[in-house]
């Protein structure tokens, strides 16, 4: 039988991200994992602090570009000189690259297409963001002026971690319940 | 985080805190309209059912309705076209290029201006679809497989560049500006206390929650949109030129015409920008986020991309007399002193003397003189298109063919029908939408605020910090 562990909820409140990053760099610190941090507007550096990885999402749209390129390229040289090669003043298209230059700027439309909405799609899907989805922040008040440390911890962490919090200047420290976590082996 | 220098001048006014943002750009969203809303609205709405009507009638009677004729089969048509596509630049370009050059004061007008690109771009779409005769087989622009057989269409053909284009652009343009949404409508969802409105707001803030992880990749997706956008606004006004510059017509088989249409849009888009900004900062009291500065800067943008235009038009008086072509010559000499003359003079007059009243600072800094110059550089814009389009077709190599053309009663209709469509969905943007990027607003308080200008003018006398930023 797996073992379980209560964890309590903490949610430190801030009015200003200059005491919330403080406070970011003090749990780090003392070795107490941050969960989330939820803010209105993107907090810059904080990323490392709370050891959010750099997103891959640039590396999908490349991916994603050179698929539309490719796309585009089979569409062309499939209608363009396979299917019916389109003879223009008596010069029927035989070869793809004979007249490459004017495929060029649909090969660019196409790559900046696929490159564009790929990436945004999985930008969505990847944050869970779908039409009528939950609101993910747990107070209302971080979409607007407040910034919100979220943490899960062990109550002797959390004792650690409420000093901390509040030593940084939280405006509140509220505990939100626990959550049971089942120890994997 | 750095603070700015204190010699710049602030993009925030007033010592404003987070929740007063908040609360001055979601105000206009959740408070009830104003009568001038609503005169305007209804206005709007009548314009636009006048010019559905007009567009109707053209489906019904046939396309002959239209005051294009066998001599200049391209008219209002594509004149219009062009002026719309070249109004809806300014948008990615104030949200892909400002961004690329991290210049902060984009942030006060982006979400507007990408507004009104995707309406421009809408209205441009209406000319196009139906300039085709029979838009019920438009579908035909888009390579299907058919029932006649191998017909494709020719991807020689710039014509069919500019479907990929134009539509690469529209849809694109919709995404960056629905991501960017996406926080905003999370702030209106959280501060909602009627129910409806709530839900509505819920739907449509996909459920986000403002998360360090979801920030982190938001801004990645922001500044790789920006690097793609940025060469795709180059490449729809350079392919919307290509529609002209391929062909063998005089005046038009022109090398310049990619950059020249490209900044000539950039020109128009971002008056286009001020006619609309200055009235919503007014209406919504956004004074503090729509400065006077924005206006300056947005004016500086219009004296080099009007400047550019300006050249290009001298350039290609030049080349024509020194390449000594004579047909280049004539097509030259006939829209300066044509039939046509008065068009000529009026793009002269509004697109290369009226912006360079900008030079002088209390011009560019006076909203009523950016007010009445805006509007008067997209009359000159829209002159530009029609003596590209309709002078040169009127008098083409054979003398025979030569006639003139005169807009109907619809052509006339259609056009301000979608001027009608345009402010319509505009106010209704600015109704329910919040018309400024709040969330990324934010984050250039602490450095482009008043308050801390203020601050860091106090401490001026001590010494700098040693490190660096």
């Amino acid at each position: 039988m797996a073992a379980t562990i209560n964890k309590k909820i903490i949610h430190g409140i801030y009015d200003d991200e200059v005491p919330l990053l403080e406070a970011c760099n003090k749990l780090k610190t003392a070795g107490i994992k941050i969960a989330d941090v939820f803010t209105p507007f993107p907090i810059h550096g904080i990323d490392p602090i709370i050891g959010v990885p750099r997103t891959r999402l640039a590396i999908c749209a490349f991916i994603y570009g050179l698929t539309g390129l490719g796309l585009a390229t089979l569409m062309m040289w499939y209608m363009m000189v396979s299917d019916w090669p389109t003879d223009v003043g008596g010069k029927p298209n035989w070869a793809y690259y004979f007249n490459i230059p004017a495929f060029i700027p649909i090969s660019f439309e196409s790559t900046v297409f696929c490159a564009g909405h790929g990436m945004a799609l999985t930008y969505l899907l990847r944050c869970m963001l779908v039409p009528g989805a939950k609101a993910k922040n747990p107070d209302p008040r971080t979409t607007n002026d407040k910034f919100m440390i979220y943490l899960e911890l062990n109550d002797e962490q959390a004792t650690k971690a409420d000093g901390i919090l509040r030593a940084a200047g939280a405006s509140e420290v509220n505990y939100k319940g626990t959550i049971t976590e089942t120890l994997a082996y | 985080m750095h603070a700015e220098s204190q010699i710049r001048e602030p993009l925030i006014l007033g010592n404003k805190t987070y929740s007063q943002i908040t609360d001055d750009i979601i105000r206009p969203v959740e408070g009830k309209a104003n009568k001038y809303w609503y005169i305007l609205f209804t206005i709007s709405v009548l314009t636009f059912i006048w010019g559905l009507g007009c567009l109707s009638y053209t489906i019904g009677v046939g396309i002959g309705v239209w005051g294009s004729n066998n001599g200049v089969d391209w008219a209002w048509d594509i004149t219009n076209f062009v002026w719309w596509i070249g109004i809806g630049h300014a948008g990615t370009l104030i949200s892909a290029v400002l961004l690329l050059f991290r210049q902060k004061w984009r942030l006060g007008i982006n979400r507007s201006a990408e507004a009104m690109t995707i309406f421009a771009v809408m209205c441009a779409a209406i000319f196009v679809l139906f300039h085709t005769g029979r838009v019920w087989l438009d579908y035909m622009l888009f390579p299907l497989p058919n029932q006649f057989g191998s017909l494709w269409p020719n991807f020689n053909s710039p014509l069919l560049w500019d479907v990929f284009a134009v539509s690469t652009y529209f849809t694109i343009s919709c995404v960056f500006w629905y991501i960017g949404l996406i926080p905003d409508f999370g702030t209106i969802r959280d501060r909602a206390i009627n129910p409806t409105v709530k839900k509505a707001y819920n739907l449509l803030a996909f459920g986000w929650g403002g998360s360090a992880r979801h920030w982190s990749r938001f801004e990645e997706v922001s500044l790789v949109l920006a690097g793609l956008s940025t060469p795709l606004v180059f490449s729809v006004h350079s392919i919307v030129s290509f529609d002209f510059a391929t062909s063998i017509l005089p005046g038009w088989h022109t090398t310049i015409f990619p950059p020249y249409f490209v900044s000539g849009a950039v020109f128009s888009g971002f008056a286009m920008v001020l006619t609309l900004m200055l009235i919503v900062r007014k209406v919504y009291n956004l004074q503090a986020y729509i400065t006077v500065k924005h206006v300056e800067y947005m004016n500086i943008v219009i004296i080099v991309t009007g400047s550019i235009v300006g050249v290009a038009y001298l350039t290609e008086l030049f080349i024509s007399w020194y390449g000594g072509v004579e047909f280049e010559q004539y097509a030259f000499m006939n829209r300066a002193t044509g039939p046509y003359w008065w068009a000529y003079a009026a793009m002269m007059t509004c697109n290369v003397v009226s912006p360079q009243l900008f030079w002088f600072k209390k011009i560019r800094t006076s909203l009523v003189a950016t007010f009445i110059l805006s509007i008067v550089v997209n009359i000159g814009m829209w002159f530009e298109r029609f003596v590209i389009i309709v002078p040169t077709l009127c008098r083409t190599f054979l003398p025979s063919t030569w006639n003139m053309y005169h807009p109907t009663f619809i052509d006339i209709g259609i056009f301000t029908g979608t001027i009608g469509m345009f402010f319509t969905f505009f106010l209704l943007f600015s109704r329910f939408f919040p018309v400024i990027a709040q969330a990324e607003l934010k984050t250039i308080l602490k450095i482009s605020g008043e308050s801390q200008k203020k601050e860091s003018a106090a401490h001026a006398h001590e010494p700098a910090p040693t490190h660096a930023h």
